[in-house]
């Protein structure tokens, strides 16, 4: 358990470890009746053939993957999916002479880990700023103190660091002087989208990951659509990464939250069933 | 006469009561109905339906086989052509293949043998009487990409012949679109499906689930590092169209794939499976093809007002008679000639109405078909909650992008000789990738051609 309703565990996934780069995902059913839940990959060992996830509750599937206890099995693991980061291709030269800051809010700090540690493999130092409600939903803070140039950390009621929203400490930051030329942002859909507002304004060229509704994830169904740049992308083959400043978020939050009601009704259900049950799956 | 028997009724589920649930709309033949119907078949000195059918299934010899009493030796008739029978017998369109071509069709009904295949695939199954025999195994291991229909024909051909031959999936279950994609009513899964993926697996061939070709693995790792000598490409045509109207991306709009895969594969209408599915109160489809029906009934049977949106006439709809004429007595709603031009939003981003166009047949086009022109002027909203999108699909590109040297057509399809042989040597493909989406008998016969070209190409290394 990291946080409240958060929990981190490791998965063994030979192949899946295999070919995992920054920036991909997995798809996880936990059970016969659970749902394809698209989770992020927050870090890989090739040699022991794991793959590192967070989950949160969000529905009935999430409760059950976060009740798993440690030594159980997840019905099904499929990924590595979606394209990998665009800098993974870069040249690693012109890669080091670039001021990369990371944005991660709230559960989007597991999917920038692996990317801050791939960059930090490869002698690249990366800002990262770190955003929560509070204290006690900070999560990897020493994992990304690790592989992280500077870490800032921002909580909305100053329980930790910043006394306010990420964007406000990224404004803070650039008016002492701060500038970078690419920001990585990921994390609620809204927070992305502020700071796509916030970046704009400087003209500093911004990436999201996007968590959209999915399936398959391999690009069967479409459920994944957004508009970016006026066009329509699937997010699961064509993402997750976009280039934030032609995202439609509007679009995208309305998307995301399109099932809310059915899933709510179902996770209710389960999270009476597990009431009492305490997460020790992977405890770090 | 022979041919003054009457076709064969088929018993079916009651309409009023079908609508409403998720079981088998048609019972199929009992024995005593199977041999009425078997006599009434000609017995064609040069028949006319094997050369209609893609795999060349030996029409008249399992029916008169049926006809004499010999179940077992009719099934072992159809086994040697075809490893789907109890499939192809719910699925295939035999109006325009075997019983299209049927002799006694001219002038009358013709021989019911999609109904006489299906019954004699699950009288196999179900006395399990099919002892089909591999030859010793050759060491040569081959990999199949996707495990539905085409796959799965390659397969079997492949296990008989002694290959070591694993399929990966990249889905959690095996079966491709006969999972997926057709409903449970028109060919169920557990009584169905997985006992004839039961049967390949038994012949020794392995299925690995939840591996995505061109992301888990790719082709050349597989060859390269896991030691396959050919790989088969049957991954199907899974990529869905959308129209690129306006509204295509309102909450309630979907493709068939989303709305069948999430009833089909992830049990959405059980309320103990997690999987979400929404309706609404009423639902347009768009399309005219199997995939529009099977959406609709589905819509129909989770409790909608369901309704086809279609831009030709009635005639050209491209979906099986059967499927049409099942659909009607259900009570779903066909609108013809009708082309959506938008999709209506309420103030939440929600589907609100559909609106569409008037259309009229003009000339007949490059596919025979008379082409529908808009009628000017003749605007109109169907009011609907969910909008479902059934204009077919297009091969995924994941695997032709991550595969150097592959060659695809403009339309993304593999490109591939009627053997299945691709652009790159010891690379086969055949199915709905190869093809464009098309027929589970289409892929089947493509899958079996493969085959034996991959047995080819490895005995001349």
């Amino acid at each position: 358990m990291l946080a409240e309703n958060i929990c981190l565990m490791d998965v063994e996934a030979p192949r899946v470890a295999r070919s995992a780069r920054p920036g991909q995902f997995v798809i996880v059913r936990v059970d016969e009746r659970g749902e394809r839940v698209p989770l992020t990959i927050c870090d890989y060992d090739t040699d022991r053939g794991t793959v590192t996830i967070v989950t949160q509750v969000v529905g009935a599937s999430s409760a059950r993957i976060c009740a798993l206890e440690e030594g159980e099995c997840i019905a099904n693991f499929v990924g590595p999916l979606g394209r990998p980061s665009e800098f993974v291709y870069e040249n690693i030269e012109q890669l080091r002479g670039k001021r990369i800051m990371f944005i991660a809010g709230g559960l989007g700090t597991a999917p920038v880990y692996p990317q801050v540690k791939w960059l930090a493999e490869q002698g690249v130092k990366a800002d990262v700023i770190v955003g929560a409600k509070s204290k006690n939903l900070l999560i990897m803070q020493e994992e990304m103190r690790a592989v992280a140039g500077n870490l800032y950390v921002a909580t909305d009621d100053g329980s930790e660091g910043f006394h306010g929203l990420v964007t406000q400490l990224f404004e803070k930051l650039v008016a002492e002087g701060k500038s970078y030329d690419v920001v990585v942002a990921i994390g609620p859909m809204i927070m992305m989208k502020f700071v796509c507002l916030t970046t704009a304004k400087y003209g500093i060229k911004t990436i999201v990951s996007l968590n959209s509704l999915m399936v398959d994830g391999t690009g069967m169904c479409g459920a994944c659509r957004v508009t970016v740049g006026g066009k329509t992308y699937f997010t699961c083959v064509e993402g997750p990464e976009f280039d934030g400043h032609q995202v439609d978020f509007d679009e995208a939050m309305r998307r995301q939250a399109q099932y809310k009601t059915i899933e709510s009704r179902k996770a209710k259900a389960v999270q009476e069933a597990l009431e009492g049950h305490k997460c020790k799956v992977g405890l770090h | 006469m022979a041919n003054k028997i009457p076709r064969t009724p088929v018993r079916e589920q009651e309409p009023a009561v079908r609508a409403t649930n998720f079981e088998e709309v048609c019972y199929g033949y009992n024995e005593q109905e199977a041999r009425l119907e078997a006599s009434r078949c000609l017995n064609c000195g040069k028949p006319r339906c094997v050369e209609a059918c893609p795999v060349s299934l030996q029409i008249p010899r399992f029916i008169s086989l049926i006809n004499a009493g010999d179940l077992a030796g009719a099934a072992a008739a159809v086994a040697e052509d075809s490893s789907l029978p109890s499939v192809c017998g719910r699925v295939c369109p035999q109006e325009n293949q075997c019983e299209g071509s049927c002799i006694l069709g001219i002038k009358g009904e013709p021989v019911a043998i999609g109904k006489l295949e299906r019954f004699i695939g699950d009288w196999g199954r179900n006395t399990g009487s099919l002892k089909v025999k591999c030859k010793p195994a050759n060491g040569h291991k081959v990999a199949i990409v996707g495990s539905g229909p085409a796959s799965l024909a390659c397969a079997a051909d492949l296990a008989k012949a002694g290959y070591g031959v694993k399929i990966f999936e990249a889905l959690h279950k095996a079966g491709g679109v006969l999972e997926y994609g057709i409903p449970e009513f028109r060919l169920p899964k557990a009584g169905v499906v997985a006992p004839e993926i039961e049967n390949v697996k038994k012949l020794g061939v392995e299925i690995e689930t939840d591996v995505v070709v061109g992301r888990t693995v790719t082709i050349d790792s597989l060859m390269n590092e896991e030691g396959y000598e050919a790989v088969f490409i049957g991954s199907g045509a899974g990529l869905p169209r959308f129209m690129n109207i306006p509204g295509e991306n309102l909450n309630g709009v979907v493709s068939a794939n989303e709305f069948l895969t999430r009833a089909n594969l992830m049990h959405a209408y059980d309320d103990s499976y997690d999987t979400p599915i929404y309706t609404g109160d009423r639902v347009a489809v768009v399309g005219g093809g199997n995939v529009a029906m099977d959406a609709v009934r589905t819509a129909k049977r989770l409790g909608a007002e369901a309704t086809i949106i279609y831009r030709r006439g009635e005639a050209e709809l491209p979906a099986r008679r059967e499927e049409v004429h099942h659909a009607k007595e259900e009570g779903i709603d066909f609108r013809m000639l009708t082309n959506p031009v938008e999709v209506i939003g309420d103030d939440k981003g929600w589907v609100k109405a559909l609106r569409c166009v008037r259309m009229e047949l003009g000339e007949p086009d490059e596919s025979g078909r008379r082409s529908p022109v808009e009628v000017p002027g003749s605007e109109f909203d169907i009011e609907c909650d969910v909008v479902i999108m059934a204009l077919g699909t297009s091969p995924n590109p994941l695997i032709a992008t991550t595969t150097d040297g592959l060659e695809t057509n403009r339309r993304g399809c593999i490109v591939a000789d009627e053997n299945g042989a691709t652009s790159r040597p010891g690379i086969f493909a055949g199915g709905d990738t190869v093809t464009g989406a098309a027929t589970v008998i289409l892929a089947m016969g493509a899958g079996r051609k493969a085959a034996a070209a991959i047995d080819a190409y490895i005995k001349s290394k």
